[in-house]
Formats: structure tokens, C-alpha cells, sequence
């Protein structure tokens, strides 16, 4: 049977398919649908699915599973990897109990990201396999495979898919699920457990050792596909394959083509590839990965081979796309290239850049707190909707998860003198700012930070979290407390408000400020987009004939509020926030009575 | 021969529905036995941003449409169809829900959205045929403005080598049951509006 697949949820079906037992992640683009779809299968094998604090603690968690003899994976973006690093450098030395997989989703062109870091590149650091799929179809597959190949070597392997990969789609052919154990059990065997210094060392020779097997392993992978042709070539990694596929069927030209998919590279392929062309070109996105073993392994099988790649054919960053590609091997053959279209006339089209909802308490927080901090005081800020806020002069940085509150602890003590009142989401907190937050109370940090509770993780589809009491599977669990957190991490002053309230924002933002010491504000209330979709009854504003058209509301930016005819105007956006109401000066905005 | 037997670039503002458009094409290909892959936005871009989804029915290469290489543009909001018309092919037809959506660049006061005419008459001339209308007026008349893009489906259905009875077999698995009479509804008018 054939289905018509996001790429995430074909992954999701691939490891329903390979009998997986756990399966932890942290939400990020493009790798959040994995795990959402987990939740809604329905599997009598599969035992355990959740939304983990962060992707360091789902890796280990996945890993412990893994210990027990099931097949457990960890899902992330790329950037989540940084996070996960720690455990998964130590993981490739002790292995794995049954099959582990690591899915990380790489996103070349930051679609939603804040870098595009290459995780073939980290693969390669730790020394382990990494499956670079081309489509959804190749990802289920692979996924499946990722466990086998896991288990044959005893080691954790990487499915690594990139934006148009998890968020394409494509009619996918659903296989059987496979029966896995239900039950495991943790095996003691501290050489393989305990990572102590005398255990380590042996077991970084046998990862060493373990290369060259798995490379002979992946040679006949259905992933790397070699059809030799004309003595020109293209080695292409992932979609790029796909790209260099349809290029050669419209040039129609006799190219030789290897595609690529699985890490280590097959270096017999290639070799066989060098000794067959004259001229090869490499392509790939973003890191040249393969290039520099076509060029290492040239030295040896054909010295005389010209290599094209990076440096002028293909470019270093952002995602790769078919005219590109079509033009890279158009210019090799000395074909004419074919013009991209220009866009046209858009210099006319106002810009349309994704924003903060109508009614977005994000925003009242920030007015409030620009207006009692000023315009020179320091706004660290994180990750999350909120970043989008970056023109209303309250995000003054952007990092990592929950690097707002330790480069704001760093601005301190490097000797800014002025207000420093960082922010960060719920989710990001939990995620990565308490320990910042406990540095800052230890180190005696004077600033403020601000927790923009909106109770879920709004920025990649409203994934729940420790704060909200529900786990991935909507089970009922204990929340907790911010409130208690930050106490507890050692801030002195620790106040929650409601930032619809805006009087009471604004007072406890002074008393924040006038703190000397580390204070924590706790703005809560709900995401408008999750208080709409459970039915919550928005009230009604408009704007009333004495608005003196002085745009106070308008600077305010909330899409609900428009400028028609010196007048300002409500629209059909509005959820009843209320805050443009206190900010009118010639309190022209009214709730309307139903 | 070409790489793809259809190629759709659907483009529109982040909640227009752009995605259920193509989760119904593409699901009604499948019944069809074509092959068929496409690529969608999601993210942080869905936030009140620009979206933009490619389809290629019949196709085994990758899921993105080349600049200059779309049969069909399906626009829900007119200034995202001169945004994206670049991806149209010189033979090409591009069909449009002429109702704006303003951006926030534009409520703010920050910038001016452009009068149809002035969006339309570029997009003319660089496609053999453009087919305008009011997708979201017709929608209300079905019952509900959200199947506006079901409206615009409808205005496809008759440019996409997919048979109306396999897309509306698709539409109902891809609708809640309650909503279906109403989108149904919404297919036929925006059918009958490009007849």
C-alpha cells in the first residue's frame, strides 16, 4: 500500500516498521513532526514516546532504552545535536544494546534555524555511520535499516535529513511492522558502561577498528548506486542526487553518476568511478564532505582526474536546488546555462515577514518592559516566537537555547552599567536556561530575566513540556512550577504577572528593575493560537470616533489593529487581548458588550 | 520527455491552508497510481508569512519546481502570486483568490499594499492565461470563509491531470466529516467559477 507521506511522518512509519521500543526528541524544525506522529500510531511494541527537557537528555534516554535490548531513537534538528554532544561522542565508544538511532534534521539555508551546521560533519567526528536520505520513501527505508546496521555493529548511527527531505512529500509504500520485544533488561557490564579512562581507551581502538568493516558494509548499501557512463562524472550525496538525476535526463547527456547515502563513504565505488572519468564533479550541500575523500582517494587510483565542486561550481551555503545543479553541470559540459526567471515587480509588494500573532502576550511583555527599562538598557534574548519581536527593541541578541540569561550574566560582569533584563520562553527555560539562571544567582549577577510563559512550545506546533502537566501521549503528570524553580535556583525576587494586565506588568517590571539583585519576572499567559483552538471566547474592542489618529496603537504592531482614514480600526484578528485599550492615551479602544 | 507529467507551485499566507490543498492532490494521485512528491514551508515562516508549497504529480526527481518551470500557479492571496510568479512557466496558467491579506508591514502604516490592477498586470504578462476571482466571497456563499482554499481546488481541478472524482474522493479523506458537505460545496463553485 502506498501513502502520500511528509518525509517526518515516513520516518515515523520507519520506525514503527523496525519494531522501535522508545522513542525521546525534542521539538525543532524541521524534525518536530517525527515524534507528533509517534503519538498517533498506534503500536503494541512501542512503549514509551515523549517529549524530552532537552536533546541531550533525550539521547541518553534513548541510549538507556537501547541498554535494555530495545530498539530506541532520539530525534532533533541539527542544532539540537550541540546540546546531545556530550553523550553522543561517548556513546560511539560504548556502543549500543539493541539498534540506537540519532535522527537529526539538518536545515541548509537556515530555513528556521539559527546556523546550518552539516551533521555528516559531526558522523564523521564520533565515527559513526550516517544515512543521508534523498526523499521520504529513502528515510523510511533507511530507517529500518539505521537499526540492522546499528545492532551488526554495535553502535549508535545517525539518519540525518534535511528540510526537503522531512518536510516534503511524496506517495511512500508502507511496509510491515515488525514485532519487537516487550519487555528489556539492563545487562551489567561495566567495560561497555563505564566510560572510566581504562575502559575508554580499549574501546576507542575498537571503534577505530570497527571503520573499515562498516565501510565494506555500506559498499553494496541500496543507498550508494554507481552507473557508469561517459568519461564525464558526477558524485552526488543525498538530494542532490535527485537533482543531478533530473539534470541528466533533460541535458540528456552520457554522465556517469554515483549516488551517495550512507557514511563511511564506499571507497571502492569511487575509486571505480575516478578510474572510469576524466572529469568528475562533486555535489553536495553544504560541507564538502565527500569532496575531500574524492580528492584524497584520487591521489591514489587517478592523480589526473579533474575534481569540480566547492570553489566555483557548487556552493558552500545554503540548500542546493535543480537550476543550480543543472547549471554546475551545464557549465562542466560547457552547455549554455538556462536563466533563472527574475522575480518580478516586487519591489511593489509591501514585505510580509513572519510575525507575532494578534493578541501575543510576547508583545505586551516587551512594551511594558521597554517602557520601564528604556532604550538603553541590554535585552539578551533565545529562541523562540519571541525572536520574531526583534523590532520592538527588546532583543538585543540571539545565541543558543537559554543563552540569554548567561550572556546577560557575561554583559554584566564584563561592566555594563546600564539595565540588563533578558528573556526566554517556558519551553527554552526548561530547556536550556536554569543552569544559566542558577550561574547568575551564584555569581551574584545583577539582572532581570524574564520568563515568557505561554505554556507550550509555540514555535514549532505547540509541543508540551514539563511546565504544562502533559507528557507527548497527552497523559495527565505533575507540572512544574516556575515559580519554585527560579526560588529555588536562587533568584531573590521571583513575581508572575499577567501580561494583558498591563498596569501590573509594568510595576512589577520597576520593582525588577529596582532590585539589586537577580530578579525573575514570570509573564503568563496563555498562546493565543492554543487559547483559540480549546475554544476560549475572545472578547470584542473597537475603536471609538474620538481616536485623535495619533498611531500610539499602531507602533504597538499588533496585525489586529489597522490605519483607515486617519482613524485606527480593529480587524476580524482581534482576540480580545485588551492591552491596545491601556495604551490608547485618549482611551478611544473599548471593549465592545455582546 | 519531461521530469514531471504536472508541476504546481501553491502559494499563499501562512493558515490560508496551502497544505491541505496539496495533502489532496497528492493523495489523490496516489489512488491514481502516479507517482507524486512535493515541499511545503513550515516553521517559523508559517507565522503570518509568506508560504509556498510545490507538487509534482507524476514525477521521480526531486520535489521542488524550478524557477520558470510551473504548469500552474495557485495563488490564494494576490500579492503571494507575484511573489512566487517567478516559478510560472512562460506557458503556464496561474489562477488567484484576488481577496488580500494584509501584512503587518501594511497595518502598521510601514508600507502600502499596491491595487489589483497593479499586482495583475505584471503576473498577466508573464502567463498564457490568469483566471481571477474571489475565492473567499465564494467560500461564504458555500457556508464558510476557512474553505477558501477549497474554492481554489475546485478552480484547479480542471488544470491538474487528476480526475475531479478521484480529487473529491481525496478531499473527503483529507476533511473532517462535518466539514465536508460545506467544502464539497466550496469545490463546485470554484469549479463552476473557471468554466
Amino acid at each position: 500500500m502506498r501513502e502520500y507521506l511528509l518525509g517526518n511522518a515516513a520516518i515515523a512509519r520507519g520506525l514503527l516498521e523496525a519494531g522501535v521500543g522508545l522513542v525521546a526528541g525534542y521539538p525543532g524544525t524541521p524534525s518536530s513532526e517525527i515524534i507528533e506522529t509517534m503519538v498517533d500510531l498506534k503500536s503494541e511494541w512501542l512503549l514509551h514516546v515523549e517529549w524530552s527537557v532537552n536533546e541531550k537528555v533525550a539521547l541518553e534516554v534513548a541510549a538507556g532504552a537501547s541498554w535494555t535490548g530495545r530498539r530506541a531513537a532520539a530525534t532533533m534538528k541539527h542544532v539540537g545535536l550541540n546540546v546531545a554532544a556530550d553523550p553522543f561522542m561517548t556513546l560511539a565508544y560504548l556502543g549500543v544494546g539493541a539498534g540506537l538511532l540519532l535522527i537529526c534534521a539538518d536545515d541548509p539555508s537556515c530555513h528556521s534555524s539559527q546556523n546550518e551546521q552539516d551533521s555528516r560533519r559531526y558522523a564523521q567526528f564520533a565515527g559513526i555511520p550516517c544515512l543521508d536520505p534523498k526523499n521520504p520513501g529513502e528515510a523510511k527505508e533507511m530507517a529500518v535499516f539505521a537499526f540492522e546496521l546499528s545492532e551488526k555493529f554495535n553502535i549508535p548511527v545517525m539518519l540525518r535529513p534535511t528540510t526537503r527531505v522531512s518536510h516534503a512529500r511524496a506517495d511512500v509504500e508502507l511496509g510491515p511492522e515488525r514485532s519487537s520485544p516487550r519487555s528489556g533488561q539492563f545487562v551489567k557490564n561495566p567495560a561497555r558502561r563505564v566510560a572510566l579512562p581504562s575502559h575508554a581507551r580499549p574501546l576507542h581502538s575498537e571503534l577505530l577498528a570497527k571503520q573499515a568493516a562498516m565501510e565494506e558494509a555500506l559498499e553494496s548499501a541500496p543507498w550508494n548506486s554507481l552507473a557508469l557512463h561517459g568519461n564525464v562524472g558526477i558524485i552526488a550525496s543525498g538530494i542532490a542526487g535527485l537533482y543531478a538525476k533530473e539534470a541528466i535526463f533533460e541535458l540528456d547527456e552520457d554522465i556517469s553518476l554515483l549516488c551517495l547515502g550512507a557514511y563511511p563513504l564506499p571507497k571502492q565505488l569511487i575509486s571505480r568511478m575516478l578510474e572510469h572519468v576524466s572529469r568528475v564533479m562533486v555535489i553536495e550541500e553544504l560541507e564538502p564532505v565527500v569532496e575531500e575523500q574524492v580528492q584524497m582517494l584520487a591521489r591514489k587510483v587517478n592523480p589526473h582526474v579533474e575534481i569540480l565542486g566547492k570553489g566555483g561550481f557548487i556552493p558552500r551555503e545554503g540548500e542546493l536546488d535543480y537550476l543550480l545543479v543543472r547549471n554546475a553541470i551545464a557549465r562542466m559540459l560547457g552547455k549554455a546555462e538556462r536563466v533563472a526567471a527574475e522575480s518580478a515587480a516586487v519591489s511593489i509588494l509591501p514585505p510580509r515577514p513572519p510575525s507575532l500573532c494578534a493578541g501575543c502576550s510576547h508583545r505586551a511583555t516587551y512594551y511594558a518592559m521597554r517602557k520601564v527599562f528604556g532604550k538603553n538598557a541590554v535585552y539578551p534574548s533565545d529562541i523562540g516566537c519571541y525572536t520574531m519581536a526583534v523590532g520592538m527593541g527588546t532583543v538585543d541578541t540571539c545565541l543558543c537555547m537559554g543563552a540569554s540569561i548567561t550572556l546577560a550574566s557575561g554583559i554584566r560582569f564584563g561592566g555594563e552599567t546600564e539595565g540588563i533584563c533578558c528573556s526566554l520562553g517556558d519551553s527554552t527555560f526548561l530547556h536550556g536556561g536554569m543552569t544559566g539562571l542558577l550561574n547568575a544567582a551564584y555569581n551574584k549577577a545583577r539582572i532581570t530575566v524574564t520568563i515568557l510563559d505561554n505554556s507550550t512550545t509555540a514555535m514549532t506546533g505547540h509541543q508540551p513540556h514539563p511546565g504544562t502537566g502533559t507528557t507527548a501521549r497527552g497523559e495527565a503528570t505533575s507540572p512544574v512550577s516556575i515559580e519554585a524553580l527560579a526560588k529555588a535556583l536562587g533568584a531573590g525576587m521571583v513575581e508572575t504577572v499577567d501580561p494583558y494586565h498591563l498596569d501590573e506588568t509594568v510595576e512589577s517590571f520597576q520593582r525588577a528593575k529596582e532590585y539589586a539583585g537577580l530578579s525573575v519576572i514570570i509573564a503568563r499567559q496563555p498562546c493565543v493560537i492554543k487559547a483559540r483552538r480549546s475554544g476560549v471566547r475572545p472578547k470584542s474592542f473597537l475603536v471609538g470616533e474620538e481616536c485623535k489618529g495619533c498611531k500610539i496603537c499602531l507602533d504597538f504592531g499588533c496585525p489586529a489593529i489597522e490605519f483607515e482614514k486617519d482613524k485606527a480600526r480593529i480587524n476580524a484578528l482581534c482576540v480580545g487581548c485588551g492591552v491596545c485599550a491601556a495604551i490608547c492615551p485618549a482611551g478611544s479602544i473599548r471593549e465592545v458588550a455582546k | 520527455m519531461r521530469a514531471s507529467e504536472c508541476d504546481l507551485v501553491i502559494v499563499g499566507v501562512g493558515g490560508q491552508g496551502v497544505i491541505l490543498i496539496s495533502d489532496v492532490i497528492g493523495r489523490a494521485a496516489v489512488i491514481a497510481g502516479k507517482p507524486v512528491c512535493g515541499a511545503e514551508t513550515h516553521g517559523m515562516a508559517q507565522r503570518g508569512g509568506s508560504v509556498i508549497n510545490h507538487t509534482r504529480i507524476g514525477c521521480q526527481f526531486s520535489p521542488m519546481v524550478a524557477s520558470g518551470g510551473a504548469d500552474v500557479l495557485l495563488a490564494l492571496e494576490p500579492g503571494e502570486a507575484l511573489r512566487f510568479v517567478h516559478f510560472l512557466s512562460p506557458a503556464g496558467v496561474v489562477l488567484v483568490n484576488t481577496r488580500p491579506v494584509l501584512p503587518s508591514t501594511v497595518t502598521c502604516g510601514r508600507a502600502e499594499y499596491p491595487p489589483l490592477h497593479k499586482i495583475l498586470s505584471p503576473i498577466k504578462a508573464r502567463c498564457r492565461k490568469l483566471i481571477a476571482m474571489d475565492a473567499t466571497a465564494l467560500a461564504e456563499k458555500a457556508g464558510t470563509a476557512q474553505a477558501m482554499n477549497v474554492v481554489m481546488l475546485g478552480a484547479l481541478a480542471g488544470y491538474i491531470p487528476l480526475s475531479e472524482d478521484l480529487i473529491l474522493q481525496a478531499l473527503s479523506l483529507a476533511v473532517p466529516p462535518k466539514f465536508l458537505e460545506a467544502n464539497k460545496k466550496a469545490f463546485a463553485l470554484g469549479k463552476a467559477e473557471v468554466e
